[in-house]
């Protein structure tokens, strides 16, 4: 009980010792620990289930599995914990080149980098871990949580992140995914993805975050995503100034966005609680009005948001103060001072090399058949000369995307 | 009598019992070949052993060295490579050489003492200078362990299902290094050679556990393979001050029967990135190769990043040229670009480069501590690159 104090001061306390700060002398019993979980890690075969016992286990190295089939679980995600404040050597907290792993029922804290990073595993299930950087957002925090990438059958439930400086959750390059009942907060983005294939995403708790949950695709990547389901989450408040560093694309992202599609085909948002998010509820964007510096992505990459249907959503609040001058002063100019943005945001760069009498094909619109929601598209191709609210025009359906299936998961 | 300096294996009887029957250090065992298992102490293979105070290589063990290494928080490094009779490994020009099952590699990290200090258990020097590494009588073959101190060897060794790395660390008598399968984080501090600075750097020089090793040494994220990184034709193609006197390594392999098939024309050479004579472009390049590629590469664990820093890329958007990054978090340091033209310090490659902290600085792994000398470099070279990012 008192160790348990002790620690729980030392979180209050903002964290003992920053992250750039010298490493600390760690102690007998960490240092034993840390060996012995170190060889439990090399020597881990398909079959092996390594154990986390319950405690705060200080390590001062990545933990890297490369065996296939490996189970890796804790006895909860606050009781289990393995703490990287004194890290000298990673970035990663858990580093896992793997096919077939599970984690479950533990904590990863204050990794230097990421905080669990998979790299081109297939069937990878995520359960009830929580990654965190304790003293809250801060420029010195990791980029991800918990972060799949060019994975394949990638199962994220009930797990928390909090405190990324990019994403809490970032699924990447992967395909077949399904992310539920996760709860994601003061993360630069809550939850991402990105350039991925066959995602769903529901029931998950993004709030207080710079963007609540983003469906991006990059260019350069080998990979272009398509076919995203947002559905059934909950996207409250996501207004946490953004800490994300220059550079990266979540660093344009305003604070107080709720969900933001960025150049990704396919994406099906409906049945969402989305509200109180101060940009905008939802923003549909296209790669040129991100503040990316790039403005000249690479050949076969499309930087234009299509089929995106959004539809049966529950909006409340929200835009009633977005995220920088020129958008403050736009929000004012259409909708007085005490009005607000409509609850989706366009940015209004269209592929006209696909248009026929100014209309994109059926299959390729951006469809919102959302009861009374409006539409803002801001017109960002003319410089934001000639905004206008619509409604009716976005009045159309799309087929629907199919579930993602996972193979051999329950 | 060296005695003293040799380990005496209990649970290996026979090869005790040899050792004494050899005449102890005077008539060394042959070099074993483990086909499986990790022996507890790096003298069990009999390939690089401290004994008479030098850490000598064994009988047809071939100690190399490459034009331009990876660098490793400022360690020298002594490598060898050993291979059964009768087999040779086979020529390639741009990957590893195929190597026969039973070759050993062992890499030996070391630093110079600092000149005029006595020992102690953290100081070592941060130079160039290998004037004092060798013992005199063995030329390029032996250390000498007077002026040296021994902090890890790597044993990379070609068994039937493929390479496995095993790390040993040396002891504090600098008599034997030891089986150190996790790992380990040794307290040093680098001492500046040139008086007028006579500066110190508290570091935690890291040995990576075996699974780290791989971090590097799995050049294909899908094959999961370990490979050798170094001794490839572009790299070992220099000369080396053999006991019997300077040779081209290539060469030398050859007539020793370690390698076939030597091309007699158009061997690739990397720069040497320290040899101000030659061609900037082709040092940093040279550089950027031997540190960052084995992530860095169309097939690699970085792939994720779309960055191809090989020395044979091309496409100069993948080298970095104003492309955005993709997932560097704070490694960006508020900077836009990989690499700008021209304009070093908003280059997100420097940034990364010049850090020592885990999260922001590249390579990931493998050094604690900046390098001065190649952030210099590459400085040199993105100043000297034309072009621009603007739209």
């Amino acid at each position: 009980m008192r160790k348990l104090a002790v620690v729980a001061l030392c979180a209050l306390a903002a964290g003992c010792g920053t992250g750039s700060s010298p490493p600390q002398p760690v102690s007998d019993a960490d240092a034993a620990f840390e060996k012995k979980l170190q060889e439990q890690f090399l020597d881990a075969k398909p079959g092996t289930v390594i154990e986390i016992p319950p405690g705060k286990h200080q390590l001062q190295r990545v933990l890297t599995l490369r065996a296939n089939g490996v189970t890796v679980r804790g006895a909860g995600a606050d009781k289990s914990i393995l703490s990287f404040k004194n890290q000298v050597s990673g970035p990663e907290g858990m580093l896992v080149y793997a096919n077939d792993f599970t984690i479950e029922h533990l904590a990863i804290e204050d990794s230097k980098g990421d905080g669990l990073k998979i790299n081109d595993g297939e069937n990878i299930t995520i359960r009830d871990v929580r990654v965190e950087w304790t003293a809250g957002p801060s420029k010195d925090n990791g980029a991800y949580a918990i972060y799949p990438v060019k994975c394949k059958n990638v199962l994220i439930e009930d797990s928390v992140a909090i405190g990324s400086r990019d994403a809490g959750i970032y699924v990447g390059q992967s395909q077949d995914i399904v992310v539920r009942r996760n709860r994601a907060e003061k993360n630069v983005a809550g939850i991402e993805i990105e350039n991925s294939i066959r995602a769903d995403v529901y029931e998950n708790n993004a709030t207080g975050n710079t963007g609540g949950i983003l469906v991006f695709n990059m260019p350069d990547l080998t990979q272009h995503g398509e076919h995203a389901r947002v559905y059934k989450n909950k996207v409250i408040a996501n207004n946490l100034g953004n800490f994300g560093a220059k550079g990266t694309a979540v660093a344009s992202v305003p604070a107080g966005s709720g969900i933001i599609v960025t150049s990704n085909p396919k994406v099906e948002i409906f049945d969402n609680d989305i509200a109180d998010n101060r940009t905008a509820n939802v923003i549909i964007a296209s790669y040129y009005i991100t503040n990316f510096a790039d403005k000249k992505p690479t050949e076969g990459y499309d930087p234009y948001p299509k089929s995106i249907y959004i539809y049966g959503n529950r909006f409340s609040g929200g835009g009633d103060s977005p995220d920088g001058l020129d958008w403050k002063a736009l929000k004012v100019s259409m909708f007085g001072i005490s009005g607000h943005f409509p609850d989706v945001l366009w940015d209004g760069f269209v592929d006209t090399k696909i248009m026929t009498n100014g209309q994109y094909p059926a299959e390729q619109r951006i469809c919102v058949q959302n009861g009374e929601v409006e539409v803002l598209n801001v017109d960002g191709p003319n410089k934001f000369s000639n905004p206008k609210v619509g409604k009716e025009e976005f009045h159309c359906e799309l087929p629907k995307l199919a579930a993602v299936e996972l193979k051999g998961k329950a | 009598m060296s005695f003293a300096f040799r380990s005496v294996r209990v649970p290996c009887a026979l090869l005790a019992l040899a050792a004494f029957l050899g005449g102890c250090a005077r008539a060394p065992q042959p070099v074993h070949f483990f086909a499986e298992g990790r022996p507890g102490k790096l003298s069990d293979w009999h390939l690089v052993e401290a004994r008479d105070g030098k850490l000598a290589a064994n009988t047809d063990v071939v100690p190399y060295d490459l034009n331009t290494p990876l660098f490793s928080d400022y360690a020298h490094k002594f490598r060898t490579v050993w291979m059964p009779k009768g087999k040779a490994a086979k020529y390639d020009a741009e990957g590893p050489f195929d190597f026969p099952v039973g070759t050993v590699l062992t890499k030996t990290f070391f630093y110079p003492l600092p000149s005029g200090a006595a020992r102690d258990a953290k100081s070592v020097a941060r130079t160039y200078d290998t004037s004092r590494d060798f013992a005199g009588d063995r030329a390029g073959e032996s250390l000498d362990l007077a002026k040296v101190r021994l902090v890890e060897t790597r044993v990379l060794v070609r068994r039937d299902n493929g390479w496995e790395a095993i790390p040993y660390i040396w002891n504090a008598a600098q008599t034997e290094a030891e089986l150190a399968r996790t790992g380990d984080a040794i307290p040093l501090e680098l001492v500046d050679e040139t008086p007028a600075k006579a500066e110190r750097e508290a570091f935690a020089y890291v040995v990576p556990n075996e699974n780290q090793c791989a971090g590097c040494h799995v050049t294909n994220v899908k094959a999961k393979q370990i490979e050798p990184l170094g001794p490839r034709a572009r790299h070992l193609n220099r000369d080396y001050a053999y006991a019997s006197g300077k040779e081209n390594q290539l060469a030398y392999w050859t007539a020793k029967g370690y390698l076939t098939g030597l091309p007699t024309t158009n061997l690739p050479r990397d720069a040497d990135w320290h040899d101000t004579a030659q061609p900037l472009a082709e040092r940093a390049r040279a550089y950027l190769d031997v540190n960052c590629s084995h992530c860095h590469s169309p097939t690699g664990p970085a792939n994720t990043t779309a960055l191809d820093l090989r020395a044979a890329a091309t496409d100069l958007r993948r080298l970095g040229l104003c492309k955005p990054p993709v997932a560097a978090g704070r490694g960006t340091g508020d900077r836009l670009f990989d690499i700008v033209p021209g304009k070093p310090d908003a280059s997100i490659l420097l940034y990364r480069m010049t850090s020592s902290e885990p999260g922001v600085m590249m390579p990931e792994m493998g050094r604690n501590t900046t390098h001065k000398e190649g952030v210099e470099l590459i400085r040199e070279w993105i100043a000297a690159t034309s072009g621009t990012c603007d739209a």
